[in-house]
């Protein structure tokens, strides 16, 4: 189900205001968040976030075409080594 | 026979059935197109005059998207969410359900068939 639009995105507040400030602050900052909830808006194109994954801030540059997804969709959770191959047959 | 949206030849059959044989036209789409040409949903697609076909053609060409071009935005859509690198693109690239199923067992339309992992026990 898709959220109504008549509320508009989802942000966590904080953000806007941690985003504005890398704006006026020194550029090329990674801004660490945990917030993967909140939506990409188009005032965070060109920073970079730091979105956490439960172990490590994975580094995302936002670009123009991600506005609208959700920072979590940039930092996977999980990881998959894959299967292990049976190393020659045993005994 | 009739040839409606490049390829296809719908048969003998309803056109409200008919229709849905061009990809991209399910039964819901087929039935507002004739309702728009103004042709009665039971009506079979031979008995219908070639007038009534070109209309039917018009009200496809200038409303619907339809077959090669439809395929190539389903292609290009899902090509944006691979490039993107974002979770749902992840699933694509592996092959893999995208939307939250579960993987643990079937998901069987996605992986393709059973690649058996023979003598896995000692």
């Amino acid at each position: 189900m898709t959220r109504s639009v008549w509320k508009g995105p989802f942000v966590d507040g904080y953000l806007l205001k941690k985003a504005d400030a890398a704006r006026n602050a020194s550029r090329n900052e990674v801004i660490k968040i945990w917030s993967r909830r909140s939506t990409m808006l188009p005032q965070f194109v060109g920073l970079t976030f730091g979105v956490h994954n439960g172990h490590k801030f994975i580094p995302v540059l936002v670009t123009e075409d991600m506005v609208g997804h959700k920072f979590g969709e940039f930092a996977p959770t999980r990881t998959f080594y894959g299967h292990t191959k049976d190393t020659a047959k045993r005994g | 026979m009739a040839r409606i949206a490049g390829v296809n030849i719908p048969s003998a059959k309803r056109i409200e059935v008919a229709l849905t044989y061009i990809f991209g036209i399910g039964r819901k789409s087929a039935q507002d197109i004739c309702a728009k040409s103004g042709i009665d949903i039971s009506r079979r697609v031979n008995d219908l005059s070639d007038d009534e076909i070109m209309k039917i053609r018009e009200v496809i060409d200038s409303d619907y998207l339809v077959e090669g071009e439809l395929r190539r935005e389903v292609g290009t859509n899902i090509k944006r969410l691979m490039d993107l690198g974002c979770y749902r693109g992840l699933r694509h690239r592996k092959g893999l359900p995208v939307r939250g199923q579960s993987t643990k067992q079937n998901a069987r339309t996605r992986k393709g068939k059973r690649k058996t992992i023979a003598n896995k026990k000692k």
